[in-house]
């Protein structure tokens, strides 16, 4: 048995044992949640109960074939993705300004880039709803892009500056001193090693616009609605099947970017291993 | 020291290493935060602006000023004891009438509404019946007649109070405060005062959330640290996964289970455990298990890392020392856990503060949290300086409560405690 598991005495038997016990019921109140509603989507009847009358596709039919559903959809990649963008720029180069500054305001300017986060939706988004809706950026798509941007940047910030801790600085010097100009040192020796890092960052911002819901509540008009908010009106309405279906495609996506940044993970880890 | 007589034959005309290194350092600097910059001022415009804004709203009072411009200048030697003079009802007349033709009527009625419910009638009637401006020195009978509200010292003194530019009207209403007819603040009527009780209900929805998520999260936590990390990597999916599978999935997926025909009520009824279907949501009940699965992967991964950082040994030696296991636990791991419980129940109570999709979805009338009404506010009754200070009253406590987060996770980072 591993050198930590405390397994001496009786008394610590039981404890563990307990631990074990109730461990797995959390675990089972973290996923069956998201595994119950998958099979729901393939359900033939317009039910949301088990047992399953039979199964068939017609409620991801029902999706695809959905002029609102595939809007909404489509206004969350062009949201997610230009937010993406827009945000890996802005993250990228305060994170590489935010490794060499010096100053005692740093820790300041930190939290201020860091504060999207912890500030609650509701604010945020009545704040930007008052802000923008005089210069006519609610209802519209740079509005959105905007907001989710701000929402994203200091996950870029954190996930990038994490691996700029982890960069040896003297590979650039040495770069340098080699003859590259600096612009040639950050495309062929900072940017390889950094890149894992900044690939993170995208896919942290990317999900954060993508499962955003409340300034899109606020400050989307009917023709930027996106997938979390058709299926936030539709939670509200009537649970169809049809959510169900956009339910799992939501959730394969974040499959997706999880195993994504675990592949990262993994990759960095055996390249600091090796190094 | 000597530095400068270094460098040789031409030593007086080369700068000195010193002075060079330090403007070579400056330049870097300069560099750095010309890097940062862009995202400061994008940051400014998308951020911290709008917030100011919403700010600056929970103490703007302008509006009722721009509609009756005289009736103000006309009050601004009123004593407030008794009535104003004619010269002040004359000057309301006046007001009243030219705001009728311009429109503007309604925005002072709204405003003054809800200082003094009611106030929208006396002000529209009043416009209503107020066909030609009233003989000099008969404006205050006029009025009298038209709404006997103008009789009264309140009605002039919610007017007075509303002369802005600035107020402190909406940030002591979110406290469930006004003003009296002598300018003392006091408790408001009890029909008005919903908004401690909404504080209240807010923080009491939070604080379960946290300690469900402390109690559920820790073993879970604990399990994780102790087991070879092959295990407990496998193992920490079941987190990671409902951690980034969408809020919404999660919050549909809660009513899909719960609903009075959902899975839960259909296996208690064929385990024969009820007979009717249980209410297991749009209740406090529903609100606290959807929030808890929400925020329970933000408690369980500050706590593992905190206790990944907890050496075996100590544990250990505490049992070679003769302590039983449960005073080893007690004072030897347990406190060494406390920097995580405090990082993982801050951010937990912090994030839930601030909720409003799944209590919006799963919750009743009486489980709406703060941000629920700052949003009714701002979208529905169109009350931006009530919204606005409301707010700014959730926006205090959160950024209170951040700034100890911040001290905590920091004091951790040095001894590296909080390594993900």
């Amino acid at each position: 048995m591993s050198d930590n598991a405390p397994l001496r005495t009786p008394s610590q038997r039981i404890a563990w044992t307990a631990t074990i016990i109730v461990s797995t019921l959390v675990f089972i109140f973290l996923i069956a949640p998201i595994l119950a509603i998958m099979p729901l989507s393939f359900s033939s009847g317009s039910y949301l109960t088990y047992p399953l009358p039979g199964l068939s596709l017609r409620w991801y039919d029902d999706f695809l074939n959905s002029p609102r559903w595939m809007n909404s959809l489509k206004n969350s990649m062009i949201i997610g993705v230009a937010s993406t963008l827009l945000s890996m720029v802005l993250g990228t180069l305060a994170a590489l300004g935010l490794a060499q500054w010096k100053s005692r305001f740093k820790p300041l300017v930190l939290a201020f880039v860091l504060s999207p986060v912890v500030v609650p939706g509701v604010i945020t988004a009545v704040g930007l709803y008052f802000f923008f809706a005089p210069i006519g950026l609610t209802g519209s798509y740079l509005g959105l892009i905007l907001a989710h941007t701000a929402l994203a940047t200091p996950f870029v910030v954190i996930t990038v500056g994490a691996t700029l801790q982890s960069f040896d600085t003297n590979l650039a010097r040495a770069a340098a001193s080699l003859g590259a100009s600096p612009l040639e040192a950050f495309r062929r020796v900072i940017l390889p090693l950094i890149l894992p890092g900044l690939a993170s960052g995208a896919l942290f911002a990317f999900a954060t616009s993508f499962d955003e819901v409340v300034i899109v509540l606020f400050m989307a008009g009917p023709e930027q609605r996106t997938l979390p908010r058709e299926m936030f009106s539709g939670i509200r309405e009537n649970i169809s099947p049809t959510i169900t279906a956009a339910a799992v495609i939501l959730t394969t996506v974040s499959v997706i970017l999880l195993a994504t940044l675990e592949g990262l993970r993994r990759r960095n880890e055996r390249l600091k291993g090796g190094g | 020291m000597t530095d400068a007589s270094l460098s040789g034959a031409n030593a007086s005309t080369e700068v000195p290493l010193k002075r060079r290194l330090r403007r070579a350092e400056r330049t870097r600097q300069v560099k750095a935060l010309a890097l940062i910059a862009p995202l400061l001022v994008f940051l400014l415009f998308t951020f911290a602006g709008p917030i100011a804004g919403m700010l600056w709203r929970a103490i703007d009072d302008r509006e009722v000023r721009q509609v009756l411009p005289q009736t103000f200048a006309a009050l601004a030697s009123w004593n407030g004891k008794d009535l104003p003079d004619e010269e002040a009802f004359a000057a309301l007349a006046s007001d009243i009438m030219a705001a009728r033709t311009s429109g503007t009527i309604a925005i002072a009625a709204k405003r003054l509404n809800y200082a003094l419910n009611g106030f929208r009638t006396i002000l529209t009637s009043t416009a209503r019946n107020l066909k030609t401006m009233p003989e000099p020195g008969t404006a205050k009978e006029t009025l009298g007649k038209i709404n006997p509200a103008w009789r009264e010292r309140t009605t002039w003194t919610t007017i007075r109070d509303a002369s802005g530019p600035v107020t402190g009207f909406y940030l002591l209403a979110a406290l469930d405060l006004v003003r009296n007819v002598d300018g003392v603040i006091v408790a408001a009527p009890p029909d008005q005062a919903i908004y401690r009780s909404l504080f209240t209900r807010t923080f009491i929805i939070s604080l379960s959330v946290t300690v469900l998520c402390l109690i559920l999260g820790f073993p879970v936590a604990y399990l994780l640290a102790t087991l070879p990390p092959s295990r407990s990597n496998l193992l920490m999916i079941f987190v990671l996964l409902p951690f980034w599978t969408s809020l919404l999935v999660r919050t549909c997926a809660w009513i899909v289970l719960l609903q009075s025909k959902g899975v839960v009520n259909d296996s208690l009824h064929w385990l024969g455990i009820i007979d009717e279907p249980l209410r297991l949501i749009y209740n406090r009940f529903g609100v606290c298990v959807a929030m808890t699965h929400v925020l329970l992967p933000f408690m369980i991964l500050p706590l593992y890392s905190s206790m990944k950082a907890i050496s075996p040994a100590y544990m250990r030696a505490a049992a070679s020392l003769g302590a039983p296991p449960v005073t080893a636990f007690l004072r030897i791991y347990l406190p060494q856990t406390l920097p995580g419980i405090g990082a993982g129940s801050l951010l937990v109570f912090i994030l839930a503060l601030g909720y409003y999709i799944t209590p919006a979805l799963v919750g009743g009338a009486a489980d709406q949290m703060i941000s629920y009404f700052i949003a009714l506010y701002t979208t529905e009754t169109a009350n931006w300086g009530l919204a606005s200070a409301l707010g700014a009253v959730l926006l205090l406590a959160t950024l209170l409560l951040a700034l100890v987060y911040g001290k905590l996770v920091q004091g951790q980072q040095v001894t590296g405690g909080m390594k993900n």
